[in-house]
């Protein structure tokens, strides 16, 4: 079969992604490429939570709904799935729940007491449980317990996970392959690692799903990446902050989602006027407003794309896996710096908060950029007029510069003007650096195409429906479109991309086709829709069946 | 000693070419000229470098100062200094930080910074202009306006009592608390240079004369006086609090100025430091993570 997907589910509080990552590290110790979809309600105990863990030898970035192992801690977990259950379905189920199921049922209660266990390690019985099922063996089992459980607790997982091994039987037998055991990561590990990549120095930010896990990551590993982690008072000041630190010197991130990004579009225009860069990790979740906190959503293109007051050139990318958040959060750094715009990298909860296989051998090293620096010549001008727009950077502690940033339409020195000639010259001036920044992006991987290009037809689509696309197209020898680069965008690129595009469908997560909008603001025609604004993405057999109606 | 006098060449150069569009009679005049003698001062006694300055102005009468001199400056936006400032001393613990901001700049839009960047003891210095009215919004009534003020938003007087801002900013943790008055120049200038000087969150509310819209001269020139060194024990909590509620803002009473509390505390910046030290390869230090993922 080559290909296995395992649901594991119970209340809040459970560890339920815990265990997920866990059954991930277990496919992938064997070789295989795995992907996380983790649904879970906006509450800290009880409701329902559930992962479904898919594992593959290719690579692969989304669910399907069928499973070949159910793992249940209560009865909603196999009320809640039961059209994921088939024939050939085993379910093991935590049995003293009173869990009415069919399968290997498992006393939790009883196994936690005898082995004197904290109840957190019901996740191991499950986990042997399943290792069991999936004919892998106790000792690679045991190798991922030692590589993912604290020291202390390690004895105590061991023997429970080793109780659920017993209790179960082979089911069905998991190949190991020849391929290397990738680490798993979250969208937003990716992105955290892809700005470090990129020169990151400090990242500030005021948590909010689904950003928080990317300053939980960062602040994790403050001392082992050298960086500046900072959660101020609210999302005003973590933008000012992030400016403040850019105008000293230090490259900064920020993260958030919608609603703290409707905190820092002041502090986003404010980027644009006074030209001091600055990258905003914006991961999107349905709204409008506190919406469904902990769910999927592609809801804010256009926000981001128009945000803030008056004119001013941004730079907006939206990757749709791991490989692409590092390297666009990377690159959105570096030509950040270079161009000295605001950046703005979208995701969305599927990607920020989903797992999969991270193979950074795979990821396609960015060009490098350093910023412009003032050659120390002449009197210092922070708006000097050049050719492309971009004025050589001084910081301030600098001797002979005085670095005089402002709010205000300025002067090439920095101070307040409103007279015609100067705040004209100003406006074009940050235009050129919007088209030096364009001309830079043509050399770019702006539009990615998948498939061969007489497919005849074609499905648009951006950000994290990227890989339920791809395995929907082969479904119908179609060809994929996805724009890396939103803004500016990559008009030429796009053009080339869709030449014989034949029948094209935009596949999106959102109510009223926010890509498509944005095409045909561009000229070009974003086909037919298929649109789900339900705050979950798309299953690959779900995309399947809604591009069959159109295809059909 | 006079102010004009000592560190002059350097003070004389910190003047910008910008055309100055206070009001004649403005006490903004009187803070900028005491800022810029301060930095030139404390140039030549300390041996700061004049490029180590930088200056932050909100949006406000007050902020128009960042334009009239030649300092390192950054102009940003309504009532949102304090972050920025905290931030520019985050990336380079050499600068001294010192944010001019107004009263309905710092007291109204961006009160939730003050009092964040006092509690967290950040290396900055705050300078209120207040004078207790908007004015380049023509005249409205601010969050240290006394009450019945009638300002163009409520033209039959306002209903609400001001705040006391040093009693704010002393609950909230900052640890060098002073108050100046705009017709006490040398007063001021000294109050000034104490405060940037002060490691930690230092924080000065100058009570500034608005010529236009709310001239206090008079009222001032009858109640302010300066504090001696036996008024207050700065390094006291109660007894700064207590000097500090001599006057509210509101009822007729003698108004102190001079330095309220004075402490040291750890410096919010200085734990950041440590990580960021030397010039790592932090493209190595990726990979390592990677390859020690768990």
């Amino acid at each position: 079969m080559g290909e296995y997907s395992v649901l594991i589910g119970g209340k809040a509080g459970e560890g339920i992604n815990t265990a997920g990552l866990s059954i991930a590290g277990l496919f992938s110790r064997l070789g295989y490429r795995t992907y996380m979809y983790f649904d879970y309600p906006s509450l800290i105990r009880g409701g329902h939570n559930f992962a479904i863990i898919r594992a593959s030898e290719r690579t692969i970035g989304a669910h399907r709904t069928p499973v070949d192992v159910l793992l249940a801690f209560d009865q909603n977990s196999i009320e809640n799935h039961r059209e994921r259950v088939h024939d050939g379905t085993t379910v093991i189920y935590d049995a003293s729940q009173a869990v009415k199921a069919e399968g290997y049922g498992l006393p939790l209660d009883t196994i936690l007491e005898e082995e004197k266990a904290p109840p957190i390690t019901g996740n191991s019985a499950m986990l042997g449980a399943l290792a069991r099922v999936a004919g892998i063996g106790r000792e690679v089992l045991e190798d991922v317990l030692r590589t993912t459980v604290p020291e202390k607790h390690l004895e105590a997982n061991l023997r429970v996970a080793g109780r659920g091994y017993d209790a179960a039987g082979e089911v069905f037998t998991v190949e190991p392959l020849d391929a290397p055991a990738l680490p798993v990561l979250t969208g937003n590990e990716a992105a955290g690692l892809g700005l470090v990549h990129g020169g990151l120095d400090s990242y500030v930010a005021y948590p909010m799903t689904p950003s928080s896990n990317l300053l939980h990551f960062l602040a994790r590993h403050a001392e082992d990446l050298s960086i500046k982690v900072i959660h101020p008072e609210n999302e005003i000041g973590v933008i000012q902050m992030a400016l403040g630190l850019a105008y000293a010197g230090e490259k900064t991130a920020v993260g958030t989602s919608g609603g703290g990004f409707c905190l820092m579009t002041e502090g986003l225009s404010l980027a644009g006027m006074s030209e001091i860069p600055v990258t905003i990790v914006m991961g999107q979740r349905p709204g409008p407003s506190t919406g469904m906190p902990t769910y999927t959503a592609q809801g804010d293109l256009h926000f981001v794309l128009n945000a803030g007051q008056g004119e001013f050139p941004r730079l907006v990318v939206a990757p749709g896996d791991l490989e692409e958040a590092y390297a666009w959060s990377a690159t959105a750094l570096m030509l950040s710096w270079r161009y000295q715009v605001p950046a703005i990298v979208l995701t969305d909860k599927a990607l920020a908060e989903g797992a999969c296989s991270f193979d950074v051998g795979a990821v396609a090293p960015p060009p490098d950029h350093e910023p412009v620096l003032w050659d120390g010549a002449g009197e210092y001008r922070r708006y000097a007029r050049t050719e492309s727009g971009v004025s050589p950077l001084a910081f301030p502690g600098r001797e002979g510069a005085v670095v005089k940033v402002n709010s205000y339409a300025h002067d090439e020195t920095g101070f307040t003007t409103e007279t015609v000639k100067g705040v004209t010259a100003l406006q074009e001036k940050r235009f050129r650096k919007g088209e030096s920044l364009k001309a830079e992006l043509s050399t770019y991987p702006a539009v990615k195409t998948y498939g061969a290009r007489d497919a005849g037809t074609t499905i648009v689509c951006w950000g994290s429906e990227k890989w339920a696309c791809i395995e929907a197209a082969e479904e119908f020898g179609a060809r994929v479109v996805q724009p890396l680069v939103l803004a500016p965008f990559p008009a030429r690129q796009w053009k080339e991309a869709m030449i014989g595009a034949g029948r094209v469908v935009c596949v999106e997560n959102n109510a009223t086709g926010q890509l498509a909008l944005l095409l045909r603001q561009q000229g070009f025609d974003p086909g037919h829709p298929v649109l789900k604004y339900d705050g979950r993405p798309f299953a690959v057999d779900e995309l399947e069946a809604r591009l069959g109606e159109v295809f059909a | 000693m006079n102010p004009e006098q000592s560190a002059g060449r350097t003070a004389g150069g910190l003047i910008s070419p910008v055309q100055n569009t206070w009001c004649p009679g403005c006490g903004n005049f009187s803070i900028e000229h005491m800022m810029k003698s301060a930095i030139a001062e404390l140039s030549e006694e300390e041996g700061i470098p004049l490029e180590n300055f930088v200056l932050l102005g909100g949006i406000g009468c007050h902020g128009k100062l960042v334009d009239y001199l030649n300092v390192n400056s950054f102009y940003g936006i309504h009532g949102r200094s304090v972050p920025a400032a905290t931030g520019m001393r985050l990336a380079n613990p050499d600068l001294k930080v010192i944010c001019h901001v107004g009263d309905g700049d710092i007291y109204a839009e961006g009160l939730d910074h003050l009092i964040f960047a006092a509690k967290r003891n950040s290396d900055i210095t705050v300078i209120v202009h207040d004078n207790r009215v908007y004015g380049l919004t023509t005249g409205q009534y601010t969050p240290t306006s006394p009450t019945g003020f009638k300002g163009r938003s409520t033209p039959g007087g306002s209903t609400e009592h001001p705040v006391n801002p040093l009693e704010m900013m002393l609950a909230a943790g900052a640890t060098h608390i002073a108050r100046g008055y705009t017709k006490k120049v040398r007063h001021l200038k000294d109050l000034f240079k104490e405060a940037i000087v002060h490691r930690g969150f230092s924080f000065v509310d100058v009570l500034q004369i608005c010529a236009t819209y709310f001239n206090l001269t008079d009222y001032y020139n009858a109640h302010a006086y300066e504090m001696q060194e036996d008024e207050v024990d700065t390094a006291e909590f109660a007894s700064a609090l207590g000097k500090i509620r001599e006057w509210d803002y509101d009822r007729d009473a003698p108004i102190p100025l001079g330095t309220f509390y004075s402490v040291e505390r750890p410096v919010y910046e200085e734990k950041f430091r440590a990580l960021t030290a030397g010039k790592p390869d932090r493209r190595a230090l990726v990979r390592k993570v990677l390859e020690e993922w768990r």
